[in-house]
């Protein structure tokens, strides 16, 4: 398909991508281009500028701190989340980043990519709301620090807004984690998803029955009192060819209750 | 450095090297079958979604629909069309594919072919399991995918 008429460029440093972003209007970032290069293609954004973050070293890597906290780079592919040594000190995200469609999407679709784009089907942003991550965001004059829970803003919207980059997410230490969806054939997209975490307080976060991820705090640390929860939700998911809204509702418990199995499992 | 709607690429596809002047626009999978005349890799989908497409980039399996030709300035590209070590001989997945009948009108062939090529570049032992994961991004509408996991499982050891 032809896109429509583009400019390109690739900066080598967070500083040079930021001023060509505040540079233009109509400029985005471009990483792995998974999400955007078939929005562009179906002229559902048309940006004038592409900035790719593909060359910019500052936007990748994983480091481990010793007290167990991981730092992700916005640009970390798929495959090398659940490549990397670091990260099997949080093994769910390696566990996650697997199931992310298919061995060429996993190859260049990026951490930072798959939360920006917040596609409420993605499977990252309710993984990084149940384990309390950390967005950083770097601006043309200032850096600062969204939780996931505030970093999601609407279907394609979140915290990091024109001219910023997505640079880092923080992750804390942790191991009892869980993950659970129904999708459209294996490793396909997501019809319900639901992530949960048990170090320290109960967190669930419930994927594609907003425009956001729904967080649940449950009372207690088990099944039923997580069902209970998201029953107390009231969700009020979309209806489309794959699911009406009521059965994305069903879904949501089992998923949910599936997630904290899960976790507790490993707990 | 500032945004262009074109520029010069110098890209490396099956060990040759090609100098050409590319508009920002261009899909990688344009560049390789229009202006370079590599009409083996094919489009299917152009959505991402079925792999005929795939090619091998820098070592890494991706499906060249869903990258720039610019982005690849610099990069070391393999086809369907620099598998064969020779003319007139067959890539032992070739071979395999040939003989156990795991393409019928052809169309995801060179994706299939560059899948398993990256699979068993990576895992030259790979399983069943690994094969039908790494296969997962290529659609097949004729086969039914049993005889290209086992035409895959023929070369894998
Ligand atoms: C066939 C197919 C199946 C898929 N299935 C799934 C699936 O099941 N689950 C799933 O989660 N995903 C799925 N995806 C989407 C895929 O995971 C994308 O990689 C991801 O949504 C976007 O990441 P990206 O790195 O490709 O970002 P891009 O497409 O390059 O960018 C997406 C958006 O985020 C912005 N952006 C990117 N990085 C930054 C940054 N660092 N700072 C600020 N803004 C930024 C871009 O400007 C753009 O608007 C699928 C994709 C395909 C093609
Ligand atoms: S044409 Fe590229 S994935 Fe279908
Ligand atoms: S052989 Fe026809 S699509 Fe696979």
């Amino acid at each position: 398909m032809l896109l429509r008429e583009v400019e390109y460029v690739r900066p080598s440093s967070l500083d040079e991508a930021l001023r060509l972003l505040a540079a233009d209007d109509g400029a985005r970032p471009l990483a792995g281009g998974q999400t955007l290069l078939n929005v562009m293609k179906a002229r559902a954004a048309a940006p004038d500028v592409l900035v790719d973050l593909n060359a910019i070293e500052e936007l990748k890597g994983i480091d481990l701190a010793p007290n167990g906290t991981l730092t992700i780079g916005a640009m970390t592919t798929y495959t090398e989340l659940l490549e990397a040594a670091e990260t099997k000190a949080r093994p769910i995200l390696g566990e996650v980043a697997a199931t992310i469609a298919d061995v060429q999407v996993r190859n260049r679709g990026t951490i930072g990519g798959n939360v920006c784009s917040n596609d409420p089907t993605n499977h990252l942003p309710p993984l990084m709301v149940a384990l309390g991550a950390e967005m950083v965001i770097a601006g043309a004059d200032a850096e600062r620090t969204v939780k996931a829970e505030d970093f999601f803003l609407g279907v394609y919207l979140t915290a990091a807004g024109p001219g910023e980059v997505l640079t880092k997410i923080r992750i804390p230490a942790g191991r009892s984690d869980g993950f659970a969806a129904v999708t459209i054939g294996a490793d396909g997209t997501c019809i319900v998803n639901a992530a949960a975490s048990l170090n320290g307080e109960a967190r669930v976060a419930i994927g594609c029955v907003a425009a956001v991820p729904v967080l649940i705090r449950p009372g207690g640390r088990d099944a039923d009192a997580v069902r209970d929860a998201v029953r107390g939700a009231d969700l009020d998911p979309p209806s489309d060819v794959h699911a009406s809204g009521e059965y994305r509702r069903h879904l949501a418990e089992v998923v949910a209750a599936r997630a904290i199995e899960q976790a507790s499992a490993r707990s | 450095m500032e945004p262009q709607t074109s520029q010069t690429i110098t890209v490396t596809v099956n060990g040759e090297t090609y100098e050409r002047e590319v508009e920002a626009r261009r899909l990688l999978i344009h560049f390789i079958r229009d202006d370079l005349d590599l009409t083996g890799s094919h489009v299917g989908c152009d959505t991402g979604n079925c792999g005929a497409c795939s090619v091998i980039y820098n070592g890494q399996l991706v499906k060249s629909c869903m990258l720039l030709a610019v982005q690849a300035d610099g990069a070391r590209i393999e086809t369907v069309e620099g598998l064969a070590p020779e003319d007139g001989k067959l890539h032992a997945l070739q071979q395999s594919f040939s003989d156990h009948h795991a393409l019928q009108c052809g169309y995801c062939t060179p994706g299939m072919l560059m899948s398993a090529k990256a699979l068993l570049d990576a895992n030259p032992s790979a399983s069943e399991e690994e094969i039908r994961k790494g296969l997962q991004g290529n659609i097949c509408r004729c086969t039914g995918y049993w005889n290209i996991i086992d035409a895959v499982k023929a070369v894998a050891r």
